[in-house]
């Protein structure tokens, strides 16, 4: 009996139950498809998150307190004057603090909003263009000068339907007088809106509004990019001198490049990836489970059937073979149904949802794999039934 | 020279503690060209002999040589291709595969063809169908086919691989007098081109079409002779038909 005898075979006898089949496959289809678009639906999110990042160029270099590590944060102003003053190798530099949560009363309403304190440099180092008025100077950091910069979703909570432009708001208790508009940025790979936010120079915002002064986090860019490396060390060494830190010492913060923040930014939607493949990977199981169940119904409903062809000279090899492959051929048809449907349903959550998703071949090809993996592992079971069946008692089988 | 030969066969069952001796002890021997009916009441052991000899069941003691080869010994993959390759299985309930065509049943026994051969399994399928007189039914389903055409297409299987021989298990005991009598013709005609048939049934009208009848009862054979006054179902048959149409012609003239 060669293979395409048996596929013939095995062929006929699912097409034989059009409805059963489908009904079994089910499990598969759903299984593979949720698989397929879960995994589409994370690595769209983290493909986002890398081309936003990309976005802010490729020269960009990030320090922060070290992750997740008890020593507290040691940033403060002095650093960043330190490498604006030695580091030869960096371009625009910005230090950034933020305060989640801070309420903005301006106009006849009131806004909690994030006040974030920066540095001029700082859009030049985010791209992100000023809309109206202008973002505050050199001069306004030096004088710490009460000026805002506001972004559209604050700027339409305050003062919805006018020209913010030279209003007088107050963060917190101090008062601040809004020199400008920033452009629309649109929510970020998390869904967070980055337009809620009000942009206060870095000095004032440490003076007035902060208690413990300590900068959340220092950006600059590398004068160019074959130079990041370079820039790196550099920044590394002022502010290890800074800190007066001995050799040998562990650094009290973390310097990163574009790559290393990507990595970082995507290690969240990685995980958040794996376990929603996972839990679609348990309906898959399931699926098999299903396809183990009607096999075995399946096995005692044609146990004549199983006589009459042990009869005529079927080996006990060609029974397993021949119920085996049916339940293959259900779990890939199933498996490349769910592929079709979930290649739909990926196309839908990107046109019409305006969810990212990017469906990898090589996930298309692993749940087929998977599939058909299940679909040996459940029938196995059954198929060994059948075959181990003795052949007069099939024949007289009722 | 015998092409079945049976020599000190038993089979013992154990239900629960009691054995049950279903074969006591069988010589038997079978020629080319012979033509047996088995009979006996319920429990004479005439299954059991009859699955023997289809290599469905191994005997508890004794030789088996069918066509020359020594079964006694066999693994169960090794009965299968027996049975492939030298038996042709007739069941009284037909026991063709339903929603499968009448071609793609015969074709079954090549499906498990293991000799190699490169003969078209369509074609020869369709040869075996066309002797049993059903060339216009290949694409019919075992439902859309009367008792007697089921059979008959199960017979076609039973010939397709040109086996040592027939073993037909009560083949008309489903079957109304003129069904009967056809299957019973074409086994005949069969038997007449020197195919060895060896039948199982309990109905002595239907032994009488048999060359020899064996007896069985207790397991043991109990009697084995020539038939005395050998019918042909094929006259039978034309006579059965001829009062048929007289008495469906008297019954619709006034």
């Amino acid at each position: 009996m060669t293979l395409s005898k048996l596929a013939g075979a095995s062929m006929r006898s699912i097409l034989r139950n059009k409805m059963r089949s489908f009904l079994t496959s089910l499990g598969i289809i759903i299984g593979v498809c949720s698989v397929i678009v879960m995994v589409a639906v994370g690595s769209g999110s983290q493909a986002q998150i890398h081309g936003q990042i990309a976005a802010m160029g490729t020269n960009l270099i990030m320090i922060m307190p070290p992750r997740g590590a008890r020593t507290a944060n040691r940033l403060t102003l002095a650093d960043i004057q330190k490498l604006r003053a030695e580091s030869s190798y960096a371009g625009a530099i910005t230090g950034e603090v933020r305060m989640s949560g801070t309420n903005v009363v301006g106009g006849d309403s009131y806004w909690t909003t994030s006040v974030f304190g920066v540095e001029p440099d700082y859009v030049k180092i985010k791209d992100w263009p000023v809309e109206s008025g202008e973002f505050f100077d050199d001069r306004d950091i030096a004088i710490r000068s009460k000026t805002a910069v506001l972004g559209t979703t604050v700027a339409s909570r305050l003062f919805p339907g006018q020209d913010p432009l030279g209003e007088r708001i107050r963060i917190g208790t101090t008062p601040f007088t809004v020199v400008g508009l920033l452009a629309s940025k649109g929510s970020n790979a998390m869904g967070a809106d980055q337009d809620d936010v009000v942009m206060v120079p870095l000095d004032t915002a440490i003076n007035r509004l902060m208690i413990d002064g300590r900068i959340n986090s220092i950006e600059m860019s590398a004068v160019s990019e074959d130079l990041m490396t370079a820039a790196q060390v550099e920044a590394t060494s002022i502010l290890r001198e800074s800190h007066k830190l001995a050799a040998g010492v562990d650094s009290d913060f973390t310097v990163m490049n574009q790559s290393q923040i990507i990595q970082t930014a995507s290690q969240t939607a990685r995980t958040l990836t794996a376990l929603l493949a996972a839990i679609a990977g348990v309906s898959l199981v399931v699926g098999g489970i299903g396809i183990m169940n009607i096999m075995l119904v399946s096995v005692t409903e044609r146990t004549r059937e199983i006589g009459i062809r042990m009869s005529v000279g079927a080996r006990r090899r060609d029974i397993l073979l021949q119920f085996l492959s049916e339940s293959v051929f259900l779990s890939l048809l199933g498996g490349c149904v769910g592929i079709a449907l979930a290649l739909a349903v990926s196309f839908c959550l990107q046109r019409f949802l305006d969810t990212p998703t990017l469906v990898r071949p090589s996930v298309i090809a692993a749940s087929a794999g998977f599939a058909a993996a299940v679909g040996i592992f459940f029938g196995f079971y059954p198929a060994r039934k059948a075959a181990n069946l003795y052949p007069i008692d099939a024949l007289r089988y009722e | 020279m015998a092409i079945i030969e049976l020599r000190g066969i038993r089979r013992h069952y154990l239900v629960g503690e009691i054995t049950i001796r279903a074969m006591r002890g069988i010589d038997l021997d079978v020629g080319i060209g012979e033509f047996v009916a088995v009979m006996g009441p319920s429990g004479s052991g005439k299954s059991t002999l009859m699955n023997t000899l289809g290599c469905l069941d191994k005997p508890t003691e004794g030789s088996y040589v069918l066509d020359g080869l020594e079964t006694t010994g066999a693994t169960p993959d090794e009965f299968a291709d027996i049975r492939n390759d030298r038996i042709g299985f007739v069941f009284q309930g037909f026991n063709l595969l339903s929603r499968t065509s009448a071609l793609e049943n015969v074709e079954l026994p090549l499906f498990y063809d293991r000799s190699g051969s490169r003969a078209n399994p369509k074609k020869r399928a369709k040869a075996a169908l066309e002797e049993v007189g059903l060339g216009n039914r290949l694409d019919h389903m075992p439902n859309q086919l009367s008792g007697g055409q089921q059979q008959r297409v199960a017979i076609a299987r039973a010939m397709v691989k040109d086996p040592a021989f027939i073993l037909a298990d009560e083949p008309t005991g489903n079957l109304d007098t003129e069904m009967t009598l056809e299957v019973m013709s074409l086994f005949q005609e069969l038997n007449d081109r020197g195919k060895t048939v060896v039948m199982v049934t309990h109905e002595p009208e239907v032994a009488s079409y048999a060359k020899r009848v064996i007896a069985m009862r207790d397991g043991a054979i109990l009697s084995d002779a020539p038939v005395g006054e050998r019918r042909r179902a094929s006259e039978d048959l034309a006579a059965w038909r001829k009062r048929h149409a007289l008495l469906a012609g008297e019954e619709g003239s006034p």
